[in-house]
């Protein structure tokens, strides 16, 4: 089962080899990864996207708290979160597809931020879904490149505390 | 006032209480070296090969349970030492690898003899550091003993590059360390420990299973008691041996591939197994699926990752094995009544009709070629009131050591287990004479094992580090010529060692003693002029050898399958090939 496991590390240099050291040394997945500063510099914000049953799982977040450079790793899963991937494709454009190209990114709430004679870059983002959908009505026009981003998630908070309580005293 | 790396770098070990350093120099760390060589509180011992430097520092560990440091220069110094950080890591050995960079301005640069340190042992090291500031220095070092000696003990190495070591800072010592990703759990959870008792006091099948964690631990005071406290029988693993005493009606030995009958069909058919630090190795737990089908299991370890990596355990316990281990003495002292003896008199009579069936076993021959089993099995009746220190290599060897030494403490048996390094023997047993020069250190060694790492001989005549080294020398990679024996159809490819050195020579070549035991009549004189020479010995003792170690689980075999004797077709063959040690490979060839 894919799991999407939120990792904070140390930022400095070094520390993306070794959880990548990690996963490849003892044959764990990784489907996507993505690294980036937090509001405070001295730590960085992993977003791991990686599958396998729930031994493995297991073994995953607890060989990456056994890294000395990791601070905290949270198991997304665990909890109501959200997920968001941007994608920027270069499509052809021939003068008669130009807006029809228009249209699909309208539809997808999607931007078009360069633009050339024969072709326009689109930019969009969403949940993994949504970008495959986008890509394949876009595909017909002709995709020059292509280019994702690993996925980004953050944990949902409950809107009002009484409803989440009430469903896990349901739950219960 | 303002210090040089390297004057830092020595008044950091003074701090850290190092009073040997195992090293060899290079280009990039002769400052060290030089500032080295004008202070009288270190010791260095100069290796011949890096390799032997880490193993010498594993040794030391082993021995002590402080932490073992070498150091090595760039390049290829730093690759040669990669075989000990491994095993270290394997074998959670503390220890801080120092070695020499390049200078900051050349790294990446292919600059002579650069390697790219960190990279390189990433992967088996539990830290490592590249110090690009010599005002990093002292802190770095400060972190990496922290990091090497808690925790799950494991090798830190520490990069230093040339102009590191030159440039001056301001010398402070830092006090403490905090490492905010860092902070190894040391107390167990008590509601587990809580469970656990009850598990204990409910079984009727009882097995403690304990390996090297409990001697990192310093645990075996408190493992002591909660076995007399229960009377559950002790099964040790290899890193384990000596944390409960070996002669003790207690314990049942090792338990494993090679481990005795009864310690592998006691946890088989156990209701519970008490694994303290311990991380259920392939070896141990042979077919994981048929592993202890009838247990619950309690696993006490300092590591979570280690805890449900193999196997599923019921009641898992993260923490310190001697703090965990004195909570649970002290609830089950409370609530344990009854004899206890009277209460597991039932499990014990099957344990002895066990011990009674298939004992440890081998035959001597009055007039026959000397067995191996049986030098292990002398060596340790000539010396066990001299409390001595044990290392092996690896092979049939380190599995007769540990079957027929039996140590009665621990910090006494320097072996590698996890990742099985031959070569090993030699350097860690001088590493342990290093810390304790007045001791006696033993290295039981294999004619293979021994010449990996033969080199070493020179620092132990220089260096005044009197081990006795006692080759089982059977002219064969044993083991793997028993394993081509028992599952190649008797192929003996490439496990012949033809061109083995004259012992004897090779020692009196180095300036050390060569004896050699030719007859089992000879063999206890031999040992004893040994024991009673000053310096390095090495003990020739050419072995039968087609001698097979047994019991043996197959490889991904179930625990109470053991092969127990050579099966009828291989002594058939033994036998045609007569008792004779082969003089070349065309003997063994065409037998």
């Amino acid at each position: 089962m894919e799991h999407i496991i939120s990792v904070t590390v140390e930022n400095k240099f070094g520390v993306l080899s070794r959880v990548a050291g990690l996963f490849s040394g003892r044959g764990f997945n990784i489907e996507s990864l993505s690294v980036a500063p937090t509001l405070d510099p001295s730590m960085s914000q992993m977003t791991l996207v990686t599958s396998g049953d729930d031994r493995i799982i297991e073994q995953i977040v607890k060989q990456l708290n056994k890294l000395i450079d990791v601070i905290k790793v949270v198991d997304l899963n665990e909890t109501e979160f959200v997920a968001r991937e941007t994608a920027l494709i270069k499509v052809h454009t021939k003068d008669e597809d130009r807006a029809e190209a228009l249209r699909i990114v309208d539809i997808f709430r999607a931007n078009v931020i360069d633009s050339s004679p024969s072709t326009y870059t689109i930019e969009v983002s969403g949940d993994p879904r949504k970008i495959e959908a986008i890509i394949n009505l876009l595909q017909p026009l002709g995709i020059k490149e292509l280019v994702r981003t690993g996925r980004v998630a953050v944990a949902r908070e409950p809107i009002r505390p009484a409803v989440a309580q009430a469903k896990r005293s349901a739950r219960e | 006032m303002k210090l040089s790396g390297a004057e830092i770098f020595i008044e950091c070990l003074k701090r850290e209480g190092v009073r040997t350093l195992f090293a060899l120099p290079g280009g990039v760390v002769l400052k060290i070296f030089d500032m080295l060589h004008q202070q009288k509180d270190i010791e260095v011992i100069l290796t011949r090969h890096e390799q032997g430097a880490g193993h010498m520092a594993e040794g030391y560990a082993k021995a002590t349970g402080k932490a073992g440091v070498c150091l090595v220069t760039s390049g290829p110094g730093m690759t040669n030492v990669i075989t000990a950080l491994a095993d270290a890591y394997m074998d959670s050995v503390p220890m801080v690898c120092f070695s020499g960079q390049v200078p900051t301005s050349l790294i990446g640069n292919d600059a002579f003899q650069e390697a790219d340190n960190i990279g390189l042992s990433r992967p088996c090291t539990k830290y490592n550091f590249l110090v690009k500031d010599v005002n990093e220095l002292a802190r770095t070092i400060k972190e990496a003993f922290y990091i090497a000696t808690t925790g799950r003990p494991g090798p830190v190495l520490v990069d230093i590059p040339k102009d590191v070591s030159q440039n001056q800072a301001e010398f402070v010592y830092p006090s403490s360390v905090s490492i905010r990703g860092y902070n190894p759990t040391y107390e167990g959870n008590k509601w587990q420990i809580k469970q656990a008792a009850e598990a204990i006091a409910k079984a009727k099948k009882p097995v403690l299973y304990v390996g090297g964690g409990v001697v990192f631990s310093g645990a075996s005071q408190e493992l002591f008691e909660l076995a007399e406290l229960t009377q559950i029988p002790v099964d040790m693993t290899l890193m384990g041996l000596g944390v409960f005493p070996g002669e003790h009606p207690l314990s049942l030995g090792m338990l494993g591939m090679h481990g005795t009958y009864c310690a592998n069909m006691a946890i088989h058919y156990s209701d519970l197994v008490i694994a303290v630090g311990v991380r259920f190795d392939d070896r141990v737990t042979g077919k994981v699926s048929e592993f202890c089908p009838h247990a619950k299991i309690i696993h006490i370890d300092i590591d979570p990752t280690s805890i449900r990596k193999n196997i599923h355990v019921d009641i898992p316990i993260v923490g310190d094995c001697k703090a965990v281990l004195r909570e649970l003495n002290q609830i089950l002292r409370a609530t344990v009544n009854g004899d206890q003896k009277e209460l597991r008199k039932p499990w014990w009579d099957q344990i002895h009709q066990w011990q009674k069936l298939h004992p440890l076993t081998y035959h001597q021959e009055e007039n026959g070629p000397i067995k191996p089993q049986h030098v292990v099995k002398r060596l340790y009746e000539l010396t066990k009131d001299r409390d001595p220190i044990v290392s092996t290599d690896v092979g049939q060897h380190q599995m007769w050591a540990a079957q027929y030494f039996k140590l009665a403490k621990p910090n006494r048996w320097l072996t590698s287990g996890g990742l099985g390094t031959m070569g090993f023997g030699f350097p860690a047993a001088m590493g342990a004479q290093a810390a304790f020069r007045d001791r006696l250190v033993l290295c039981i060694a294999g004619d293979g094992s021994v010449q990996m790492n033969m080199q070493e001989m020179a620092t132990a005549v220089v260096s005044k580090l009197p081990v006795k080294v006692i080759v089982l020398n059977n002219r064969f990679h044993g083991m793997v010529r028993q394993w081509q024996d028992l599952f190649y159809n008797g192929r003996y490819a490439s496990s012949y060692l033809g061109g083995t050195p004259d012992f004897v020579k090779l020692a009196e070549a180095y300036g050390a003693v060569g004896l050699r035991a030719e007859k089992l009549a000879d063999l206890d004189g031999v040992l004893k002029t040994a024991l009673e020479t000053d310096g390095p010995v090495i003990v020739d003792v050419p072995t039968y050898p087609y001698e097979n170690c047994y019991p043996m689980i197959p490889a991904g075999g179930c625990n109470h399958e053991m092969i127990l004797e050579d099966p009828p077709e291989l002594k058939k063959k033994q036998i045609g090939v007569g008792k004779v040690v082969p003089e070349d490979k065309d003997t063994v060839l065409t037998a």
